[in-house]
């Protein structure tokens, strides 16, 4: 039977799971657009952005584990949509972005709305397809998802002409991939396998430095079976939050440049780092040649362009971490190591960097602190990028995998808002709370718009400090306080906001009026907005300048100091 | 592209598929990675719809061993080969056009055949050598011929192939040497090839 392209693509979608799209149509994607409605199952979500389309699919794909699917239309539609693929690929999002372009016959001519959307994201995607026949459609979109969400995954674009839509072909759905050079490894080699074991079993202070690549492989019984089993600290990266459980006992949170000074102090004195589907980050090492010094090292990733790239590794295993480390936990002797997970605990009452102040102030992160009481720690966290991330990732107490989602690697503000709308298209079953800055908020809050339509009810703390606050930060550590367009001296009144856009709009000044104003929020039946104004000029403590070591950390005033357990 | 760069010249080849763009997606993720290309060659290889790539770049193991495996990554990529320390043969053809005239045309040719290269065209004013060589025997003749004026040099790249496994025999040496070379250019090429 003839099908058109559009129709090919909509089943084709189908097989592969899809049950929502985010998108915004235009022109050139309009023969798609006009199929929808024959396919009832692929529910649209219609954006105010495409920025948001990109990031609501990013959102999606990090708390479901499956490809996101974002839709646009060609020039502009395309371009927006550039920011969130970035994001995508720099954090290893699954994610498979379909743009309608010019028709075949106009491509090349500067047509009206004709971009080269391949030729744009060919640096920021896994891979991309300019599909110029319909016949072709099936066996694109069966290769983009796979290629999308197997190995390293990450973002597939699809470019398909306006004509190419409606050309008719024969539906045939390919049960077979041919991709002779996509063949990622899965198993680790089991002579690296037992080195690997040997420098464990022969550790004095082994640490665990575990990264996305737990929560993109499941290996999260794994992970847990090898720290409990030979008694090892597990470090998180800022994206392996929630990866394993931090109120675990073995659980010592994100180290770097934010974070948590005990953490980044384990890794400095440990004897081995194993280094679990993490790329050494320059967030985390610092100055390459000093980070981790003294020990040996591990590393196991999917990915064999990151063995070696920023860190040189004693051991490195190419591999799918779930089986790897089912692999490695067989060779893994149990110990306890006593005396290094002392040491580890009196590291944590010497730099108590999980600490937050007793003040009378609303400082920001009390909210975050409030914010996992109230959610018992088992909501979806979804930040921007900035301080009120930093803290977000350091006092919220995460339990559950994939409930932590953060532009990382691109460091995308304004990810917040279209991220979390994603996250709860994803797990409409939980509670997902948006930390947000009020810089990265008033980059893509049009899309509360598209929460109140669509009955999504993310919760919203804006960390309102009037300051493009790590920047400001910045300015103040290096270069004097000098304030340079940082600085929001007439941000909206978001409350009020919140009334405008038909959602629930709460104002805190006062510390007193934060746990009240949480408890509202997560009662309302949809939507809400809790504008914290917070102390402006609060920093995220500790801190390790870029590119410096840890002997060159900043951590907070100690007067300020209280001894009381979170 | 640098050519005279300190940093050693590693050569590799690339078997991908013979689609539009995939030599945009190789190059691009040299240029995006820092990597530097010495030269390039493209063409058709043995099995239809493939295309083999050779590169030479420039650069220490660590960064040869990262551009190999980012571009392993690219999809359309299906096998990656560092060469650079295998026995291989290596050629790449060079076009160059030399300012001549009726004094100085026999003293070229009489070059010209001692890297058995040949001359293609001539015209009252100049003649346009073609040779075949490795690098070291195409910057050779052109370093010989740069007093009589080169005016235009075309190369084509390296391409480079591994040698027969079993006995490792290099056939061109087993031909008859190349007539005796003039000392100067036996003091600036040492020819392991024989082209």
């Amino acid at each position: 039977m003839k099908l058109t392209g559009a129709q090919i693509l909509c089943e084709s979608m189908l097989r592969e799971g899809v049950d929502v799209i985010f998108g915004l149509p235009g022109g050139a994607i309009l023969p798609l657009y006009q199929t929808l409605p024959q396919y009832p199952a692929l529910r649209h979500i219609l954006m105010r952005h495409e920025q948001g389309a990109a990031h609501a699919a990013d959102g999606y794909a990090r708390v479901t584990g499956r490809p996101g699917v974002a839709w646009a239309t060609s020039g502009p539609g395309a371009t927006n949509l550039v920011t969130g693929i970035a994001t995508a690929q720099m954090d290893s999002v699954p994610m498979v972005a379909v743009t309608g372009q010019v028709a075949r016959a106009a491509i090349g001519s500067d047509a009206f709305q004709e971009t080269d959307i391949t030729g744009i994201t060919l640096p920021i995607t896994k891979h991309n397809y300019l599909v110029m026949s319909a016949a072709d459609i099936g066996r694109v979109v069966k290769e983009a998802f796979h290629i999308a969400s197997t190995g390293r995954p990450g973002p597939v674009l699809i470019d398909i002409p306006k004509d190419v839509f409606t050309e008719k072909a024969d539906f045939d759905y390919p049960d077979s991939l041919d991709l002779p050079g996509y063949k990622p490894t899965l198993d680790g080699h089991p002579s690296q396998v037992k080195k690997a074991a040997k420098l464990i079993n022969e550790a004095k202070r082994p640490v665990i430095l575990a990264g996305h690549g737990i929560i993109l492989s499941g290996a999260y019984e794994e992970l847990r079976d090898l720290a409990e089993k030979a008694q090892i600290p597990v470090i998180t990266t800022l994206l392996g939050i929630s990866c394993f459980p931090e109120d675990h006992v073995l659980c010592v949170g994100m180290p770097g440049m934010h974070g948590m000074a005990y953490a980044s102090w384990a890794i400095e004195e440990a004897d081995l780092v194993i280094a679990l589907g993490m790329r050494f980050d320059d967030r985390i090492i610092g100055k390459p040649s000093a980070f981790a010094a003294n020990s040996k090292k591990i590393h196991i990733d999917i990915d064999p362009s990151e063995i070696g790239k920023n860190v040189k590794v004693d051991v490195p295993i190419v591999g799918d971490l779930k089986r790897v480390l089912r692999m490695l936990n067989k060779h893994v002797d149990a110990a306890v190591h006593v005396e290094w997970l002392g040491r580890v605990e009196e590291l944590k009452r010497q730099h108590p960097s999980h600490l937050v102040r007793e003040t009378d102030k609303l400082i920001p992160q009390c909210v975050i602190k409030e914010i996992s009481e109230a959610t018992n720690g088992e909501a979806i966290i979804v930040t921007g990028v900035g301080q009120h991330q930093m803290w977000a990732a350091q006092h919220y107490v995460f339990k559950e995998p994939r409930s932590f989602v953060s532009s990382g690697g691109s460091g995308a503000m304004g990810y917040e808002v279209p991220g979390a709308l994603g996250a709860q298209v994803g797990r409409p079953d939980k509670v997902v709370w948006s930390v947000a800055g009020d810089g990265g908020f008033q980059m893509t809050m049009s899309e509360v718009a598209t929460m109140v339509e669509n009955r999504i009810p993310v919760k919203f703390a804006i960390i309102n400090n009037g300051f493009l606050g790590m920047v400001r930060q910045w300015q103040e550590a290096f270069y004097q306080r000098r304030y340079v367009a940082t600085s929001y001296t007439r941000n909206p009144d978001f409350a009020k906001l919140g009334d405008a856009f038909g959602c629930l709009g709460l104002k805190v000044t006062d510390k007193s009026q934060v746990r009240g104003a949480i408890q509202r929020a997560m009662a309302y039946d949809g939507p809400a907005i809790v504008d914290f104004i917070v102390e402006q000029e609060e920093n995220v403590y500790p801190f390790i300048p870029s590119g410096q070591t840890i002997h060159d950390m900043i951590e907070e005033p100690r007067p300020h100091r209280q001894e009381s357990r979170r | 592209m640098t050519t005279d760069s300190a940093l050693p010249k590693h050569t590799i080849t690339a078997l991908v598929e013979d689609r539009p763009g995939v030599l945009n997606r190789v190059v691009s993720m040299f240029r995006r990675r820092g990597f530097n290309i010495a030269s390039l060659a493209v063409g058709q290889s043995e099995v239809a719809g493939l295309s083999r790539m050779t590169f030479v770049v420039e650069g220490d193991d660590t960064t040869v061993e990262q551009v190999t495996k980012h571009m392993h990554k690219l999809i359309d990529v299906i096998k990656v080969s560092d060469i650079s320390n295998a026995n291989t043969v290596e050629r790449e053809l060079a076009l160059i056009r030399v300012s001549a005239n009726a004094q100085t045309r026999n003293e070229i040719m009489q070059i010209v055949g001692i890297f058995r290269a040949n001359v293609v065209d001539v015209a009252p004013d100049s003649v346009v050598v073609e040779v075949t060589g490795d690098q070291d025997k195409v910057e050779s003749l052109q370093n010989l011929l740069k007093p009589f004026g080169v005016v235009e040099v075309m190369r084509t790249g390296t391409i480079a192939m591994n040698r027969g496994m079993a006995t490792g025999a290099r056939t061109d040496e087993a031909r008859p040497r190349r007539p005796s070379a003039t000392p100067s250019s036996r003091a600036t090429w040492t020819d392991r090839s024989g082209g």
